[in-house]
């Protein structure tokens, strides 16, 4: 019997605990827990499920707004966008067992985030990725990278659910820690939000999807092997996601929640069972009785232990109200799941859970969700800072052929296009797509009103490791513009904060600044941020990532007929910059490539001169004076320029003249912020400039369309001349080379 | 020799395609089933070296390339070439 | 006009198939749950893409014993007009309606993208509205789509005239390159020897929506109504 064996120091560290958290459990328990018990706290008070240490800074963030339906604390933030809609969106990492096994680890990050859309009510209608590689160079990340890729794919494809878009980035500092953060949105009626809340005393708690199996019971292997038998295969760390019957349970919860008598529902995601019970009971200050022998198993000898613990996928726990268990069994039924009464809500505020007729828990609910002793972790700036900080530009030459660094630029998996991706991903289904992958965001209509939502996700990790409160700043700046090239208005902000271990006061100083520049600019920019998720530890043998605080944003544009794209549309059209260029190369792709060093400060960020040239931006697209608009980023000017070249509706060359103090190499390839490349007709020069100068923001004609040359003089003397579908090429098929390639 | 290789999941591993499998032939009526697991076969002719290096190599290939260790496991024979 | 899109668990497409047909073409477009056993009189019925029981064993294999099967087989032997899509094909070939299987890419990816076809025959009522030779741009987005059979069905759907689609580049030529899975002869899509069931990859209802530029897919569904129309 699993509550007859004794509490030892030992199995309390195996448990994760300190000595210090077990006291404070026998304390508030005023008894010894028993193993279940344990086990339950251990999952509860984990960071994953308590943000013990992230908590205290989060909560100085920016999380309402008048759109906010719901913001930061339930299984997805909801925005409302008028019309009686709401968009449901969340980002979540699976970022360690994506490295142990790419392939299900991936799969099951989408299968996860998906299921926090749908359990609020909402169908998702788009999903993104932001990927995070080792160097290209390394052994593991060309496999790493498919099986992630046909992870997503495989999941995504099969739920009908497209996969519009992403961003992926390769730097040596995820060689031992990959990321895979998974976002998803999904829409729903304003005024039938689901959450997750066990209310109603005698109403009924179902168990609902896949049947529970041993996977992915953390825990002590020790601790565990004392009360089974069970051999180490027997115990998969790693969970198998299996779509289809996700697929089957969205059609039934969205059925399900057309009736009135469904009070809560939530994921069992993380520590399964137990969160999802005791977070839902808790909520609505409730209590539960759970009856353990009525929960679906995959395998016989299941104990409780196991079934509180497991984290199998595919599940849900959804509270109905008494009487209409029935009619609830069989639209289950009607779609094939599992599904079964496992208990029923109490209101003394105690979760108790039976095994063959024994009570084998007993807990206070509250002191379990929000006991868990709070963590002040002490912060120091990191000794690196003053190390990596300068950056003397006099001793690094431009190079001779501006010409060939381009193109090694453009053949960077950084840079190059990520069409071999996402081609592997159904981006078309559901009909909504507007702008397919390949632009500065993806575009979906809001099916059944003139509506149209805009996605983007960023995050360069460089600018976060020479600058973690810039950094963040400039990955929120950047998915903004996005949007906002896309021709929308930014409405909401969700985030996936990747750091190293929080243990270490330099990581923690790290995460800090993040935060803090993440609230600032959103707070600036008054855009709320309504979910997000935080992973930590993200480090090897004391090797942490970059920090990565990736920001996706999502925006709304009233007329979808107004979205704008970043290719130039035909010949013989003006192209334009809206910002200004300055002698920025710290952080940049183009110091990584050539000079093998990631150094200096991170491009400057002016919040006002951002929020300008967004307005800017806007307005331009809503007058209909530009025909492409699109970010500039890593790479810098050339390589937008290049871009926009390429991803039209046929590539086109270029004649471009720079003129200006910065040396050629940081005109061309600096990644200075708050710059948009814009391409219009001839007559609208003298509107855009006169806007342009309203606005305050720099603007600054560039050159023409047209030809089969990409031409860029600086000061008159020519830089770059090459013939566009040679880089068409390059940027078009470097990833699918890379990808393709025989290890 | 002709190395015959079966790659199946893990116990406790969930079979998606063994349960749906499983779930159709009980509704086609073969009442009588009662579990399915899914897996791959695969065979690899071998030439010039001792069936001793063969249990060795055959390992290592499977352990390698050929299953998934993480959640899957492998048995093999080995067969004189015909 | 009264057409029927059977769900199968895990079909996916079948929500972008009802608004093409009744929001779009403006039919009586009626849902037929993969539990049913009956087929009223519907002038033809769809069976939409997506990943019916996961694509697990193979694609279509699971699918083709749900029982709404054996209704959708008796229909097509009386005549009735059967077009499966993706998915919906893979059915097809799997319950005997078509000829040949439908293997994994020659690439063995997942590929979702835009491309090409050629009308090879008109002379059925899923392309009558097309002139020969005719190119249409539709996407794919299959990871088992290369279309294989055996010498002597190949010769057979070649002198048939079953062979409805070829891959082909924009100027209607076929290729390796112009082919994206490698299917045998460029096949796209086919017909059974009466014509009246047709199976196809790409996926026609993701471009008839007037929304987007392009709407070559309605060829297909306006071909099988007014096909219907005058076979009624």
């Amino acid at each position: 019997m699993t509550t007859l064996i004794p509490i030892t120091p030992e199995i309390v560290a195996e448990h994760g605990l300190s000595p210090d958290e077990y006291a404070r459990i026998q304390e508030l328990l005023k008894r010894d827990p028993n193993l279940v018990e344990l086990g339950i706290f251990s999952a509860m008070w984990s960071e994953h499920c308590s943000y013990k240490s992230s908590r205290p800074h989060l909560k100085t963030l920016p999380t309402e707004g008048p759109r906010v339906i719901q913001g930061p604390g339930e299984n997805a933030g909801v925005v409302d966008i008028g019309d009686g809609l709401a968009a449901v969106f969340k980002i979540e990492s699976h970022n360690h067992p994506s490295f142990i096994e790419p392939y299900q680890g991936a799969a099951t990050g989408v299968g996860g985030i998906m299921r926090d859309i749908f359990t609020m009510g909402a169908r998702p209608i788009a999903s993104l990725n932001s990927l995070r590689f080792g160097a290209p160079e390394h052994e593991k990340t060309c496999y790493l990278l498919n099986g992630v890729v046909k992870g997503i794919a495989d999941y995504g494809n099969c739920m009908g659910v497209p996969t519009v878009g992403g961003d992926i980035y390769f730097d040596a500092c995820y060689n031992g820690n990959i990321l895979v953060n998974a976002f998803c949105l999904g829409l729903a009626k304003a005024d039938r939000i689901f959450l997750g809340s066990a209310s109603g005393v005698g109403n009924a708690l179902l168990y609902v999807g896949s049947k529970t199996g041993r996977d992915g019971i953390h825990g002590a292997s020790m601790a565990s092997a004392e009360f089974d038998d069970a051999t180490e295969e027997k115990r998969p760390t790693v969970q198998v996601g299996d779509p289809f019957t996700e697929k089957l349970l969205l059609e039934a919860c969205l059925e399900i929640m057309k009736k009135d008598w469904v009070v809560g529902v939530q994921d069992m995601g993380a520590a399964g069972l137990s969160s999802s019970s005791f977070e839902m009971a808790e909520r609505a200050g409730m209590g539960m009785e759970l009856d353990l022998d009525a929960v679906p198993r995959r395998e016989e000898g299941m104990n409780a232990y196991e079934l509180m613990l497991s984290e199998s996928q595919e599940r849900m726990l959804f509270v109905v109200a008494k009487g209409h268990e029935p009619e609830a069994l069989d639209i289950f039924r009607k779609w094939d799941l599992d599904v079964a009464v496992i208990g029923r809500v109490t209101d003394d505020g105690i979760f108790r859970a039976k095994e063959s007729g024994v009570e084998v828990v007993n807990l206070p609910i509250e002191t379990v969700v929000t006991g868990a002793l709070k963590c002040d972790r002490p912060t120091q700036k990191p000794a690196y800072l003053a190390e990596v900080g300068t950056l003397d530009l006099a001793s690094r030459e431009v190079p001779a052929d501006c010409g060939g660094a381009l193109k090694q630029l453009l053949a960077s998996p950084t840079i190059a296009s990520k069409q071999f991706v996402y081609e592997q991903y159904d981006h078309m289904v559901r009909l909504n797509t507007l702008v397919l992958p390949g632009s500065d965001a993806a575009v979906l209509r809001v099916p059944e009103t003139n509506k149209a939502l805009a996605l983007s996700v960023d995050c360069n990790p460089r600018y976060g490791y020479l600058d973690p409160y810039r950094g963040a700043q400039i990955a929120v700046a950047e998915a903004c513009r996005n949007v906002v090239c896309a021709g929308a208005e930014p409405i909401g902000v969700t985030n996936c904060l990747n750091f190293g271990n929080p243990e270490n006061p330099e990581i923690m100083w790290q995460f800090q600044e993040a935060v803090r520049g993440l609230g600032d600019l959103c707070r600036f920019l008054d855009i709320p941020v309504v979910s997000g998720n935080v992973s930590l530890y993200n480090e090897t043998k004391g090797e942490a990532i970059y920090p990565t605080p990736t920001i996706a944003v999502v925006g709304l544009m009233e007329d979808r007929s107004l979205h704008c794209t970043q290719g130039f549309k035909q010949a013989g059209q003006v192209i334009g910059l809206l910002g200004s260029t300055l002698e920025e190369l710290g952080g940049s792709e183009y110091q990584k490539l050539f000079w093998n060093e990631c150094r200096g400060q991170p491009p400057q960020l002016d919040s006002q001169v951002e929020f300008d040239v967004h307005r800017l931006c806007l307005d331009l697209i809503r007058q209909r004076l530009i025909l492409s608009a699109h970010d500039c980023s890593e790479g810098g000017l050339a390589v937008a320029l290049v871009e926009s070249c390429i991803t039209g509706p046929k590539a086109l060359g270029a004649a471009i003249e720079l003129n200006g103090d910065p040396r050629a190499d940081a005109l061309l390839f600096g990644e200075s912020q708050s710059r948009i490349v814009i391409s219009f007709a001839e007559e609208a020069l003298h509107g855009i400039e006169s806007r342009a100068k309203k606005a305050g923001v720099p603007f600054a004609v560039l050159g023409l369309t047209g030809g089969q040359e990409f031409q860029v003089k600086i000061n008159r003397k020519e830089f770059i001349n090459e013939n566009i579908l040679t880089l068409e090429d390059i940027w078009k098929n470097s990833l699918s080379r890379y990808g393709n390639r025989v290890a | 020799m002709l190395a015959k290789i079966h790659v199946t999941l893990k116990n406790g591993v969930l079979d998606s395609q063994g349960k749906a499998v499983h779930h159709a032939l009980n509704d086609l009526g073969y009442s009588e089933v009662q579990d399915v697991h899914l897996g791959k076969y695969m065979e690899i002719a071998l030439k010039g070296i001792s069936e001793k290096e063969a249990q060795t190599r055959v390992k290592e290939m499977c352990e390698k390339l050929l299953a998934n260790t993480v959640i899957e496991s492998y048995r093999f024979t080995l067969e004189p070439a015909e | 006009m009264k057409c029927g899109i059977v769900v199968f668990p895990g079909s996916n497409c079948d929500h972008d198939c009802y608004h093409i047909l009744k929001h779009i073409l403006q039919l009586d477009t009626h849902w037929i749950w993969h539990k049913d056993e009956a087929l009223n009189s519907f002038d033809f019925i769809v069976l939409p893409g997506g990943f019916s029981y996961g694509d697990y064993l193979r694609p279509g294999a699971i699918a083709r014993f749900s029982p709404i099967m054996k209704s959708v087989i008796a229909y097509a032997n009386q005549g009735g007009r059967v077009l499966g899509i993706c998915n919906g094909f893979q059915i097809l070939v799997e319950s005997g309606l078509l000829p040949g299987v439908l293997m994994d890419n020659a690439g063995q990816r997942f590929i979702c993208k835009d491309l090409t076809l050629r009308v090879e025959n008109n002379d059925t009522p899923f392309t009558a509205l097309c002139e020969p030779g005719t190119v249409l741009k539709i996407p794919i987005n299959h990871g088992q789509g290369r279309y294989f059979t055996d010498d002597d069905t190949l010769k057979r759907l070649q002198d048939n005239g079953q062979i409805v689609f070829r891959y082909c580049d924009t100027e209607g030529n076929t290729s390796d390159e112009a082919n994206p899975n490698g299917s045998l002869d460029h096949i796209a899509g086919v017909v059974n020897a009466t014509k009246n069931v047709m199976g196809m990859m790409p996926h026609p209802e993701r471009c008839a929506d007037p929304l987007w530029p392009n709407v070559d897919g309605q060829m297909i569904f306006k071909s099988l109504i007014e096909s219907s129309l005058a076979h009624s």
